[in-house]
């Protein structure tokens, strides 16, 4: 079962901010699903390996090779906050 | 409304060539249209009249100078608004990036531009795709043609509901779990969800990005066919784009398709199928017998565990996905943080709707330490078992059909406050998308209430040929295709 306390713990990895209302709210949503979900126990996969992709890709490489399709003002254009050429924040503490 | 409008992107390309209307001309007429209707209909987030006309007018000096035109040249598209054009907003439908301008072009709409295919504006969708409803928009939310008080599906919504009104006549989407598909089955259109791999990804705003995949709307299965064959082709700037030539997909249309062995998914078939529903798909069925093909029935054991798979893999995807939105580099920020930590989790808390909290939050805590064997890897083995019975299937059939949602579209609002019912939309879609095969939606007729119903057919990988052909002889076995939306 999936608690208020696990919800906090997750919210803090996930860098959100919840309010009150939707830790009970998720608590109570993400409990549904999990319990849902659970309906995977009901099959042994202890022989079966884990599928990561469908289509067999092994190691795509491609030639090492500098290109500017953009300038430096271009990518900076839609942040929020730009000082020298560099991205600002607010201090860390 | 224009009439020429109603007429399919086949049927406009030769209008065009044949000078009875010029691509300026059209594409105008479609603007006028979605001036007419869009305030009721919510479809596009934003117009891109200056490209789109610039494009058009290119269309038009080539027919001028008597120079043969690509494909699809001058037909108006709406793109789904989570794919990059250069200089447009690209939304995804969030708050959290509502003023982002694409600095560059997606590389499905670099194609579009290169075979001058008029881009009018882009298509409103859940919230990063993330909903079956259209409901999840930070925006608006966007109605159903067919009757303006039932959702047109998720999550490529607004690209649905553009091409079902003829506000344009074609349009993009992606699909993760079913987000063509679905909305095309409610909109009664043609929808239709590629080879994983076979449509770049490159300026996709991702979402799951073992999952997710481009692919075209219309109205009927030849234009979608020609668009698919617009859209694809390897590209080096996504790493999991196939490198294999790109087909003419509209090459088999009208191939006979006496002998082809028609799968009938028995799971699909039986269980909260409505009356409509049910009664549509055995005339589907009766209609292939007619064709000629040998209808057979399959049975896919581990596909009822396919929704639980699909939201442990795909909200741990996105989880890792949409990481990147931070409020460093682009998108919102909130306007008072104290320090660091708070600017990240203030930005996102204000930035993302409930939908998309709650599926990093679900997606978090399935990759979190303690969990992951139980969520993460057990889905990752389930998902083999799921493909394994499509490999199984596909030894004795060339196609696979069912219906691709067991009801019509629902009212706006009926599923909003219970997310695991609106998950449950999903269960016939889901799981062409854990297997990376190509699937379709087509129109199959209409309910008591006159509600577009759709065909699924799916079809192995890289058999897109072979799909189209199934769904194109189906279309033209009935006049569904031909009924429009009254609006």
């Amino acid at each position: 079962m999936i608690t208020i306390k696990d919800v906090e713990h997750v919210a803090k990895l996930a860098r959100l901010e919840l309010t009150e209302d939707e830790k009970e709210l998720y608590t109570k949503q993400l409990g549904d699903v999990l319990k849902y979900v659970d309906q995977m126990n009901e099959v042994d996969t202890s022989n079966v390996k884990p599928m990561t992709q469908v289509i067999d890709f092994v190691n795509v490489m491609r030639e090492d090779k500098v290109t500017y399709d953009l300038t430096k003002d271009e990518l900076m254009a839609n942040a929020p906050e730009v000082e020298n050429g560099f991205f600002k924040v607010p201090k860390i503490n | 409304m224009n009439e020429v409008l109603k007429k399919s992107a086949a049927e406009q390309s030769k209008a065009l060539k044949n000078k009875e209307i010029s691509a300026v001309e059209l594409t105008n007429a479609a603007f006028e249209r979605i001036e007419e209707l869009d305030g009721k209909l919510g479809a596009f987030n934003s117009l891109t009249k200056e490209t789109a006309l610039k494009t058009a007018q290119k269309v038009d000096e080539k027919i001028a100078h008597g120079e043969e035109l690509p494909l699809l040249a001058g037909v108006p598209l709406a793109l789904k608004d989570n794919m990059n054009l250069k200089g447009s907003k690209t939304t995804a439908s969030s708050k959290i990036l509502e003023n982002f301008v694409s600095p560059f072009n997606a590389t499905v709409s670099e194609k579009l531009l290169n075979n001058l295919v008029p881009i009018v504006g882009k298509a409103n969708l859940d919230e990063f795709a993330m909903g079956s409803s259209n409901e999840n928009s930070a925006f608006k939310k966007v109605h159903n043609p067919w009757n303006l008080n039932k959702v047109p599906g998720g999550s490529s919504g607004g690209s649905a509901a553009s091409v079902s009104s003829c506000e344009a006549t074609l349009a993009l989407g992606s699909d993760t779990g079913g987000s063509i598909r679905l909305p095309a089955s409610f909109c009664g259109i043609v929808g239709m969800k590629p080879t994983y791999g076979r449509v770049s990804r490159y300026g996709l705003i991702a979402f799951a990005s073992s999952l997710d995949q481009i692919g075209p709307f219309a109205r009927t299965v030849e234009d979608a066919a020609n668009l698919l064959e617009v859209i694809s082709g390897h590209d080096p700037k996504d790493s999991t784009s196939l490198n294999l030539p790109v087909e003419h997909y509209a090459e088999d249309l009208n191939k006979d398709i006496k002998g082809m062995k028609v799968g009938v998914i028995k799971e699909l078939m039986t269980e909260g199928l409505s009356d409509d529903v049910q009664k549509a798909m055995e005339k589907a069925i009766e209609d292939y017998k007619k064709l000629g093909a040998e209808i057979v029935e399959i049975s896919l054991p581990k596909l009822k565990y396919s929704i639980g798979i699909y939201y442990i893999l795909a909200t741990a995807e996105c989880s890792s996905n949409l990481a990147r939105f931070d409020g460093v580099k682009y998108g919102y920020r909130t306007p008072d943080a104290k320090n660091l930590l708070e600017m990240y989790t203030k930005t996102r808390a204000e930035g993302f709707g409930p939908e998309v909290k709650r599926r990093i939050m679900l997606g978090t805590y399935a990759l979190s330490s303690g969990y992951y064997d139980a969520y993460y890897k057990k889905a990752q083995q389930m998902r083999a078992l799921v493909t394994q019975d499509f490999i199984e299937a596909f030894k004795k059939v060339d196609i696979l059909i069912s219906p691709t949602c067991p009801n019509t579209a629902f009212d706006l609002g009926a599923k909003s406050s219970d997310p695991l019912s609106m998950y449950l939309t999903d269960i016939a879609t889901i799981s062409a998308n854990l297997a990376g095969i190509p699937g379709m939606s087509v129109p199959a007729g209409f309910d008591k209430d006159g509600m577009p119903i759709g065909l699924q057919i799916l079809a192995p990988q890289l058999q897109e040929k072979k799909l189209f052909n199934a769904a194109h002889k189906f279309e033209r076995a009935n006049d569904y295709y031909l009924q429009l939306a009254k609006i």
